[in-house]
């Protein structure tokens, strides 16, 4: 039985929300059961925005999560909001573009990718969050980027088809990140 | 032997429970009347308000429910949506149309939904025993203006037919009295235009009907009928305010 | 198997209505729940007969909703917590008239304007009447996506069946969290409407659909009729969810979301060898008074669970009668309560501190 309890946190338009929903549909698609619990509010409008998604071999109990195993920080608020409740071997990746503090604790694995940045450099501006998702199916075995197209086709209108191409290329570009 | 009078088939046999002098039977009949000529009855569904025709839903003989106070046009709507082809009405008095339900009249105007609305305006609360009503006259006496309506301190009185027919949304609207027999016929008129342009699918159309209320007035019902006359119609003059058909039809010529 | 698909709890409400027959929404933007009149507005005019109307208020709405109901179609109105008090007067005419409604509540925190955060704090008004007047709701509290769909199809099914309205009394999170859903089991029930308006034709006597009764001793046999029928809910439509309470000493009770942060606790405190179950009220009315009493009979304390000042809790002690110490575990304003803060509150209850 394993369960991984994922938060995504940052600012509101960062994309938040629709990087949890790529990884809810992604465990949905690979038969997991999950999890997706977005903040709301006036958050939405600019302020934090955060969303938690658990994937797990067993039905889900509660969806809020206090204690996540992995923590996706798109700007510094988030990172120092949340980087203590990361568990013990938990992981915690960071767009270092946004964020140029370093992660002090010793007793999780961090990533430091420059999300932001590749995104812009891929022509993909607004899509830093899914550069950040590239590299968190790089290192989470329980999620393969196989079938990714599939997920992201899922979640893109049939009207907009052209953005899965775009979605795409920043998961490439996250999973093929080098840190 | 020849039958010169009838009620008509659109009332039950129920007994009215209106005090003596009131129009409101007369108002009854006028809509009975409007759906007998219409042959609508066996179509209608008609919603009763809170206040004196509270009982309408044993009155008339056709399919009835009865709202909460001053919700009759929503409730109307409801079944509307659901029943485009029934034909449906409320009748409301003035404290039910435009105080408490001032936001549902309004806005079922607004989207010209597609029902019959009949507009009781006698400027008194009648069935809670003659308190002041959002059409009392300035200076009238209520129980609750035992002083007269101070307009500085309670406002004015509400012409409902002139701020409706500032909407875009409804089809018609007109204002009658039933203080005489001239009045009367022309408001039987006017309701039963009333239902055809339900029929004719159209859309909202409100008659207001200037009426008297003896017993709460303190008048005897002709003084009543008088006091319509003199201090009522010049403060809601009577005529059609909004009809866009007509209003279309000049437009073409 | 039919195929998983992920949606917001408020969009699986929606869904699920329109499976189970319904056509006409009425409602009135609020939040937490405004994905349950999104999802109608664009569904509803797609489909034949489909009406979905914005009203002006959420008073207009619920008489939308009356008018509709008394025309004799599934019809259902949505809202949040303030929204509700102001549906409360129409959901009185609707019971003192006897016909079916379907109304969803996504609570937030009150009083007042409160907060836009999940609470379950409107037990009292949905469990003990909100409007004026003797009567009951039907009401059926989620505890994930799957059960606002599946509750919101037995809510209409039930509403028609006993001639009342049928609640969902559901909460910000569930509302707004996606889990995987399937709408394998939907099971419509069609009731005969005899008493519905839908015009005489000239071939029947006149329906009213009314709540007024001036003689005192009509209305009392009115009200004595209805709650015959109410026996018979309470008789017949109890449900609720028994987890590990096998060999429970320790009994939590907790309904929806707080349901789920109970589980998690129950199975936490299991680890650390404490015999801890719980019983989760599905019907929050009728309540599952019954499986409490038998439960206060193998257990030695209940810890109850809510997000709000303590309101379920009463229905605990009562069903226990007195029985057993009942204790509150609970946040209130919005907050959620943590599996860690139940947990304490499990472990304290084993001690015997209350």
């Amino acid at each position: 039985m394993k369960t991984t309890q994922i938060l995504i946190a940052g600012f509101g338009g960062q994309g938040i929300l629709f990087a949890g929903k790529f990884l809810a549909y992604k465990g949905l698609l690979e038969d997991l059961q999950v999890s997706w619990l977005p903040s709301y509010g006036p958050e939405m409008r600019g302020g934090t925005a955060n969303c938690n998604v658990i994937l797990s071999d067993d039905p889900v109990g509660s969806p809020i999560i206090t204690d996540p195993d992995v923590l996706i920080a798109m700007n510094l608020p988030s990172l120092q909001k949340y980087v203590d409740a990361v568990v013990p071997g938990g992981q915690i990746y960071v767009d270092s573009t946004l964020i140029s503090e370093k992660v002090e604790r010793g007793d999780v694995q961090v990533y430091y990718i420059p999300a932001t940045q590749m995104a812009n450099d891929a022509g993909v501006p607004t899509l830093a969050n899914m550069v950040m998702m590239g590299h968190v199916l790089k290192n989470n075995p329980e999620l393969t980027f196989e079938g990714t197209e599939a997920t992201v086709s899922k979640l893109v209108p049939p009207k907009k088809a052209q953005l899965v191409e775009l979605n795409m290329k920043a998961l490439q570009a996250g999973r093929d990140y080098q840190g | 032997m020849a039958i010169v009078f009838q009620k008509p088939h659109a009332l039950t046999d129920a007994v009215l429970h209106y005090c003596p002098g009131c129009p409101h039977g007369i108002i009854h009949r006028l809509v009975a009347e409007a759906i007998d000529n219409l042959g609508i009855e066996g179509e209608a569904i008609g919603v009763a308000p809170v206040g004196c025709a509270v009982m309408a839903y044993d009155y008339f003989a056709c399919d009835m429910i009865e709202a909460a106070h001053g919700r009759a046009p929503a409730t109307a709507t409801g079944i509307k949506r659901c029943r485009p082809d029934n034909i449906v009405f409320t009748y409301q008095g003035d404290g039910d149309l435009a105080s408490i339900g001032m936001a549902e009249t309004v806005h079922a105007a607004a989207r010209n939904e597609n029902i019959t609305v009949i507009f009781v305006n006698n400027a008194i609360y009648g069935m809670t025993g003659g308190q002041m009503a959002p059409t009392s006259l300035p200076g009238q006496v209520t129980q609750t203006s035992p002083y007269g309506r101070d307009v500085n301190h309670c406002g004015w009185p509400i012409r409902v037919c002139e701020l409706l027919a500032t909407l875009e949304g409804p089809e018609y609207i007109a204002r009658v009295a039933v203080n005489n027999v001239k009045n009367v016929k022309a408001a039987g008129k006017a309701i039963q235009k009333a239902f055809q342009n339900q029929m004719d699918k159209k859309g909202f159309s409100l008659i207001e009907v200037v009426s008297a209320c003896p017993t709460n007035w303190g008048m005897t019902p002709q003084k009543a009928l008088e006091w319509v006359e003199s201090d009522m119609i010049p403060y809601y003059p009577l005529g059609v305010y909004k009809d866009r058909t007509a209003a279309k039809e000049a437009e073409a010529k | 198997m039919a195929e998983r698909v992920l949606m917001k709890g408020n969009e699986a409400i929606a869904e699920a209505a329109i499976r189970a027959g319904c056509r006409h929404y009425f409602g009135y933007p609020i939040t937490p729940q405004t994905e349950v009149a999104a999802y109608m507005a664009k569904r509803l005019p797609k489909i034949e007969g489909g009406v979905f109307l914005q009203a002006e208020s959420e008073i207009a709405s619920i008489n939308m909703v009356y008018g509709a109901a008394a025309a004799g179609f599934r019809v259902m109105t949505s809202s949040s917590s303030p929204g509700i008090s102001l549906k409360s007067e129409g959901l009185s005419y609707i019971a003192g008239s006897d016909i079916p409604a379907f109304v969803v509540n996504i609570q937030r925190g009150g009083p007042g304007l409160g907060g836009i955060q999940p609470s379950q704090s409107d037990y009292f008004q949905a469990t003990k009447g909100g409007g004026h007047g003797d009567y009951r709701m039907i009401v059926l509290a989620p505890a994930s996506v799957q059960e606002m769909a599946s509750l919101t199809v037995k809510g209409f099914n039930l509403a028609d069946k006993y001639l009342m309205t049928a609640m969902i009394l559901a909460d910000g999170t569930i509302g707004q969290m996606m889990e995987p859903i399937t709408f394998e089991d939907v099971q419509v029930e069609i009731y005969d409407k005899p008493w519905a308006l839908s015009g005489t034709k000239m071939q029947r006597k006149h329906n009213i659909v009314n709540s007024l009764y001036l003689k005192s001793d009509e209305l009392e046999q009115k009200n004595f009729e209805r709650y015959e029928r109410y026996k018979i809910v309470e008789e017949n439509e109890v449900l609720y969810e028994a987890y590990r309470m096998e060999d429970a000493e320790i009994c939590v009770v907790a309904f929806g979301i707080a349901s789920r942060v109970a589980k998690n606790a129950v199975a936490a405190a299991r680890k650390e060898g404490v015999k801890v179950g719980l019983i989760r009220p599905i019907t929050l009315w009728p309540f599952p008074s019954k499986a409490l009493r038998q439960a206060a009979d193998q257990v030695k304390s209940f810890v109850c669970v809510e997000l709000n000042m303590g309101q379920m809790i009463e229905d605990v002690r009562l069903a226990a009668e007195c029985t057993r110490p009942v204790s509150l575990c609970n946040r209130a304003g919005g907050m959620i309560p943590s599996p860690g803060q139940v947990l304490e509150s499990i472990r304290k209850a084993q001690k015997g501190e209350m």
